[in-house]
């Protein structure tokens, strides 16, 4: 079967295709559309309705899960927009970035020589933190200022942040669990 | 089989009939079947009055099998074929399997999963199971005075892939038709919310006899949400029994005791670890085969002392759990216990000191999962139309694609909500690469070595190119029961492999047929009339259904479209007329078939729909 939706993520959930999102209308947009085409709603109907059903659940999943993150929710716009984000083939960043890239990882590296479960907490706070900034900046280049190339920038600079913050996730937990 | 589930306003489908559905919690230690009454849920007790059924499985001499409490009783009298805790061994293969959990079976490792020895010969642990889910369909079709449509089988959130496959496998061939695979602690939930009328965050700790999960929930409106999920499933009650087993044999001078001893030893075990949760102390006395007096005193100091780090064990992935839900204690609203073992003190303590909190025991530890699995049945059976709830899943564990050098790429992460599809991209690794071989793994470590291997197949037909030009796109799609399918497509040339993962573990479709085919072989007869009866029913459903659904939406439907469905409907009624088995399921499937698109846009009108009342509802 060909089905697809035709619609983007934001209008299969009745939502404003900007970067600035309120969370709580997405979560309950999820859960109205969820309701409606969960495999559950379709337990005892014909074959057709249940393959439909798991195709249709697992897209609002996905565009739930693409909505709700920032970074994929920027890449997504920038998509639409005909942008290509370049997040594995552009590597040049600027020698401040690259710089602050060092020192995070430095300070990763020794938090977890040293067993510091604290200081791994600790950074992946102050992540999250240059992490907004850099979401407030997407949020004026996508929506105030139309400015898609500073937010391709900004998109590849996110995922350098996240796989950062991935790194101290790993590494919290194999020191803890 | 109703194809209209969204009823509009008076346009539902014909009045409707209560339709048999049941839960059914296949435990480690004791299985429950329950079932909505009423608008009640209530557990189904056997002709004694008693709820539980010892999940105990004993091949008799005479070719006969004794399932529960008379299996139970003959135990230490005949160990070898008479088994205990199969559900430890689903989906496993004999490297998977304890000590503890190893005695005092014969097993042979045959290839997906373990068989144990027994005088009916070598037995799969997915027929072991299929005996207990037998004798629960029996019970439930007798107290309901009814063939059952459907049974919701409720496993350990944390339970891999081949685990469910093998539950459900041991389903089908029990002849049950499986409406869900359930995760045991959201079944748990459901019961307490929709009791409590709750919303905010819980925690689910369920520690039952041979496996713990730890579910955290989001209660919003009547959906259930799972946020993350963990556990052991090698870990519970059995273990705390094994424990004092080991303590009693220290003290008793004792070791390596015979098959009929160590199950003496271990019932008594358990008998004394149950007591303690009554008691400041208790006695172990045992007769062992050689005369052998054994008069033991536990205390409550020295239970604990034993089980500590088996207590401890459990906590480690309450925090994961929490983690991965990325919230803290104080976010909790309320710690739920399920599970026999959440009785003893100690584990009481020990979650209410983490949570700083008083856990929730008003419901019987013991029911509450079947309960639960009987409400979703009877939701899923299309008994209840307004007023449902919903649940939302996730997926216990990653899985993953070895890549070179014996590592795992991760493809989809633990505890996203299902279902859920991803594909990933992998190119050859050799000039003119013709084939490639995939290894499906499930697992958080890195090594594939400490992952769990759940299938491997070779795509071939690649055609010959320079390194690294093939583009192999691999899908893998999770359904709502978290069960996997992968397919691979080489995308330059359209070269296509798909499978169903189960051929590491689990049956085939050949072997679960043959099987039921030998269990049912003397009532060939019985079983083609039944077929015929069941495609019948199926059938007419099917068109009623879609009779209701062009009624309520036929504008979406063009003329030819509309002519070509209701061909398709004249042909179910004439292979209805014709009374042929094979003939009336082919019509039912073409219709199907003729259906889908149809099935898929009337879906997408009602998302419209409900959207566009959510969207009022908020302004
Ligand atoms: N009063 C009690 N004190 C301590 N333990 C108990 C008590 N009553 C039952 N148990 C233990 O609870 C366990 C069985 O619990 P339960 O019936 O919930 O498990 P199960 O559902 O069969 O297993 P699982 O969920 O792991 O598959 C056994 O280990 C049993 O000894
Ligand atoms: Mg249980």
């Amino acid at each position: 079967m060909n089905f697809d939706f035709k619609q983007d993520h934001f209008s299969l959930f009745g939502l404003p295709r900007r970067f600035a999102l309120d969370a709580g209308q997405l979560d309950s947009a999820w859960r109205t559309v969820a309701a409606q085409v969960h495999p559950d709603r379709y337990a005892s109907a014909g074959d057709a309705e249940k393959r439909a059903a798991l195709m249709m659940a697992t897209h609002a999943n996905e565009a739930y899960r693409t909505l709700k993150s920032p970074l994929a929710r920027a890449r997504y716009l920038l998509q639409l927009a005909g942008v290509d984000t370049q997040e594995d083939t552009n590597t040049s960043m600027p020698a401040d970035f690259l710089m602050a890239q060092m020192e995070w990882r430095e300070a990763i590296g020794e938090a977890k020589d040293e067993h510091d479960v604290a200081a791994l907490e600790k950074l992946a706070r102050d992540l999250q933190r240059d992490a907004a900034a850099l979401q407030q900046h997407l949020g004026v280049a996508l929506d105030d200022a139309g400015d898609l190339d500073g937010a391709a920038v900004l998109v590849r600079k996110l995922r350098f942040l996240e796989k950062l913050e991935q790194e101290i996730g790993d590494a919290i937990e194999s020191l803890l669990f | 089989m109703a194809l209209l589930q969204i009823a509009e306003p008076g346009l539902s489908a014909a009045p409707h009939q209560h339709r048999l559905a049941v839960g059914i919690d296949l435990g480690t230690t004791n299985s429950l079947v329950a079932t909505v009454r009423s608008g009640a849920a209530g557990v189904l007790p056997d002709e004694c009055g008693r709820s539980l059924l010892p999940s105990v499985v004993r091949y008799l001499d005479d070719g006969d099998v004794a399932v529960g409490f008379a299996a139970q009783a003959e135990q230490s009298r005949d160990p070898h074929n008479t088994i205990v805790s199969v559900k430890r061994f689903m989906g496993r293969g004999l490297a998977d399997i304890s000590e503890a959990a190893a005695q005092p079976y014969r097993f042979v490792d045959a290839p997906g999963m373990v068989q144990l020895i027994t005088r009916a010969g070598p037995k799969s642990p997915v027929e072991i199971s299929a005996d207990i889910l037998r004798a629960l369909k029996q019970r439930a079709e007798a107290s309901l005075g009814g063939e059952l449509v459907g049974a919701v089988i409720t496993v350990p959130a944390y339970f891999d892939d081949a685990q469910r496959q093998a539950t459900k496998d041991a389903a089908r061939l029990a002849g049950l038709n499986v409406l869900r695979l359930l995760n045991e602690p959201t079944a748990a939930a459901i019961a307490y919310g929709l009791d409590n009328s709750s919303e905010g965050v819980y925690v689910v700790y369920d520690l039952g006899g041979g496996t713990f999960d730890v579910s955290i929930l989001k209660l919003t409106q009547g959906v259930f949400e799972v946020l993350s999920t963990s556990g052991d499933s090698a870990l519970g009650g059995d273990d705390f029994d094994h424990r004092v087993y080991c303590w009693a044999l220290a003290q008793a001078g004792l070791s390596g005791l015979n098959a009929h001893d160590s199950r003496l030893l271990l019932t008594c075990a358990r008998e004394a670890k149950e007591a303690l949760t009554e008691h400041a102390s208790t006695h172990l006395t045992a007769l062992l085969s050689d005369g052998q007096a054994i008069d033991l005193t536990l205390d409550q100091d020295t239970f604990r002392d034993i089980t500590k780090t088996l207590v401890d064990k459990t906590l480690l992935p309450v925090r994961k759990a929490l983690r991965d839900a990325r919230i803290g204690v104080d976010d909790v609203k309320g710690v739920v216990m399920v599970g026999g073992a959440t009785r003893m003190p100690h584990i009481q303590k020990a979650v209410g000191d983490l949570f700083g909190q008083t856990p929730l025991t008003n419901l019987d530890p013991d029911k509450v999962v079947a309960l639960g699995a009987a409400m979703q049945a009877n939701v899923l059976a299309g008994n209840k139309q307004d007023d449902d709830w919903l649940l939302l899943d996730v997926i216990p564990l990653s899985l993953g694609l070895e890549t070179m050098g014996g590592l795992t790429e991760k493809i989809i992460p633990r505890n996203s909500t299902l279902p859920i599809a991803r594909a990933q991209e992998f190119t050859t690794f050799k000039d003119g690469q013709t084939a490639m071989s995939i290894h499906v793994l499930q697992g958080e470590r890195e090594l594939v070595s400490d992952c769990r291997s759940l299938a491997q197949f070779v795509l071939r037909g690649i055609p010959p190119m320079v390194a690294g030009a093939a583009r192999i796109r691999i899908t893998f799609q999770v359904d709502a029961d978290g069960l996997l399918a992968v397919s691979a497509r080489e995308l330059t040339s359209g070269v296509e492999a798909h499978i169903e993962v189960k051929p590491s573990y689990g049956l085939s479709d050949e072997e679960i047929t043959r099987m039921l085919t030998d269990s049912l072989a003397h009532v060939q007869d019985d079983i083609e009339a039944r077929k015929l009866r069941e495609a019948i029913v199926d059938a007419e459903s099917l068109a009623d259904a879609t009779r209701a659904a062009i009624a309520a939406d036929g504008d979406l439907l063009s003329a030819d479209e509309l002519a070509a469905i209701e061909a398709g409907l004249g042909a179910v009624a004439d292979a209805i007329a014709g009374n042929r088995t094979v003939a009336i399921n082919e019509a039912a499937h073409q219709l199907n078939r003729l259906t889908e698109t149809f099935a898929a846009r009337r879906m997408d009108r009602n998302v419209q729909r409900a959207l566009k009342g959510h969207n009022i509802a908020e302004l």
